[in-house]
């Protein structure tokens, strides 16, 4: 992203974002509620366009027409904080990307249950969303996004509201696909400790602006910002 | 019990009123199980008509609704107002403006449809679309806006995205079909006028009550709406029971023809 600017309705979200995610990473941007970072997200998802400003994609511009965007972004996954399930079965729901590509049935079975057991959910194939708690239903969105084989996964608050359990076996999930898988994944967070526990890199959103970007160490631990230290400390409280 | 016991009783003019039901329903079960030809010839003309009107008015309706609940544009708020409206039309004032343009002096006139089974549906499905576009819009409109950024970020095309929305809204369409065939199936007005009630040719349930009504034949008209309601009640069954289906099974069935949905 080059210096990417975001306005609704006239109050500007995001203010000169420069930010280079790295291939094969895990970079957790994290900041208060409002800071901006489910918009930062849904411009990389390409769902959103930047008033001003560039974003490329794998070395790509993507300020080009609507259905070259949607090739790019079938490319990426995304899980939103909110898992919205189509209302129909766990395997309707994982399925939907890989139709919209118009894979054929036999692979989609497969890719779906392999997309299942990846997240913990063998067996849930013909269950009903309505019938999920709501971990499980986060875990069918995660799956949702990972049947694709994303090369970019984007996860907006995945884990807001669950459980310890399920936050630590989405968790799990999202290190094992970024290690095993070798995705790059992009994580928006307001916990703290999930971000230092899951990712290489931390990017410190605050007011719509990019205060910070390091490592996830020397973030925490010797943050260049006094921002970042006043908010790493609980001291900025929205 | 027939008509020659009816009369025996001082005929069906000097009935009381619950004894006409009664004798009503006698007289339903007998015309049903009797096959009589008019009977059967009226039933077949109403579900052809009434069924026509609805899978048109829905086919048509529908993608007009989702059109207008999807899309944002200038002056929604007016045309959501006017299909609101349009669904109350009244049915004698349909007939009325197709009388009018279908008469031979009329400009439609040329298409000879006056007094004819065509130009019933298009009375029937004038009332049927507007009903099929506002439940439309009412049921799509109530999807969760998540939903549909989910299908744009799955990558769904605007096509595709339309069809997942439908699709999630599909119990709000069947309702539209619902209402839209019991609006049409029960319509009588619309369809006397541009019908004109022909034995064999143009004469539905509804019509052949009124006429029967007006005849004092009160048995018989009684028995010709037990059919009516019978009629309307299996169709609502078979589309209520399609609207409980498509919550489960349904949907796999569809979706697992891949094929059909290479989108």
């Amino acid at each position: 992203m080059v210096n990417v600017y975001k306005l609704f309705g006239g109050r500007q979200v995001l203010k000169n974002i420069c930010l280079d995610v790295r291939r094969g990473e895990i970079l957790s941007i994290i900041g208060p509620s409002g800071a901006g970072k489910t918009t930062l997200l849904k411009l990389m998802d390409l769902l959103l366009h930047p008033d001003r400003g560039k974003i490329f994609f794998d070395g790509v511009d993507t300020d080009v027409d609507e259905k070259r965007r949607r090739l790019l972004r079938r490319e990426m996954g995304m899980v939103f904080q909110h898992p919205a399930l189509f209302d129909t079965t766990v395997f309707n729901n994982v399925a939907l990307g890989l139709r919209i590509r118009g894979y054929p049935a036999e692979e989609i079975r497969k890719r779906v249950e392999g997309a299942l057991s990846y997240v913990g959910l063998r067996g849930f194939a013909k269950r009903k969303v309505l019938s999920l708690s709501a971990g499980e239903a986060q875990r069918v969105s995660l799956a949702r996004a990972l049947v694709l084989e994303p090369k970019l996964l984007l996860l907006d608050e995945p884990t807001a509201n669950l459980d310890p359990a399920n936050v630590l076996q989405i968790e799990e999930t999202v290190r094992r696909v970024n290690l095993e898988k070798g995705v790059t994944v992009v994580i928006a967070t307001h916990n703290l400790l999930q971000a230092k526990r899951l990712s290489h890199r931390v990017a410190f959103l605050w007011m719509g602006e990019l205060v910070e970007v390091g490592e996830t160490r020397e973030v925490f631990e010797n943050p260049r910002s006094e921002r970042t230290a006043l908010y790493l400390s609980g001291k900025v409280v929205y | 019990m027939g008509k020659a016991e009816v009369e025996k009783k001082g005929g069906a003019n000097h009935l009381a009123g619950w004894e006409e039901v009664f004798y009503g329903l006698v007289k339903a079960v007998e015309l049903i199980f009797s096959g009589d030809p008019d009977v059967v010839q009226i039933t077949i003309l109403s579900l052809r008509v009434s069924g026509l009107a609805t899978l048109i008015g829905g086919a048509l309706g529908i993608p007009l609704g989702a059109l207008v609940a999807l899309r944002t544009f200038r002056g929604k708020t007016l045309v959501v107002s006017v299909i609101n409206t349009l669904m109350g039309l009244p049915p004698v004032l349909v007939g009325l403006v197709y009388y009018i343009l279908l008469s031979s002096t009329g400009p439609l006139g040329f298409l000879r449809l006056l007094y004819t089974p065509e130009a019933m549906i298009l009375a029937q499905l004038t009332m049927v679309l507007p009903i099929a576009a506002g439940v439309t819009i009412s049921s799509v409109s109530t999807i969760d806006p998540k939903l549909r950024e989910v299908a744009v970020s799955l990558g769904a095309n605007p096509l595709q995205e339309t069809a997942i929305l439908l699709w999630e809204a599909r119990v709000g369409l069947l309702t539209a079909l619902v209402v839209g065939f019991g609006a049409a199936i029960s319509e009588v007005g619309a369809i006397m006028i541009v019908g004109g009630n022909l034995l064999g040719y143009t004469r539905a349930l509804t019509t052949a009550i009124v006429l029967l009504t007006n005849q004092g034949e009160f048995v018989e008209a009684i028995a010709l709406g037990i059919i009516l309601l019978t009629l309307a009640f299996l169709v609502n069954a078979i589309l209520t029971l399609l609207q409980m289906r498509s919550r489960s099974s349904l949907f796999a069935q569809i979706y697992t023809r891949e094929p059909r949905l290479k989108w």
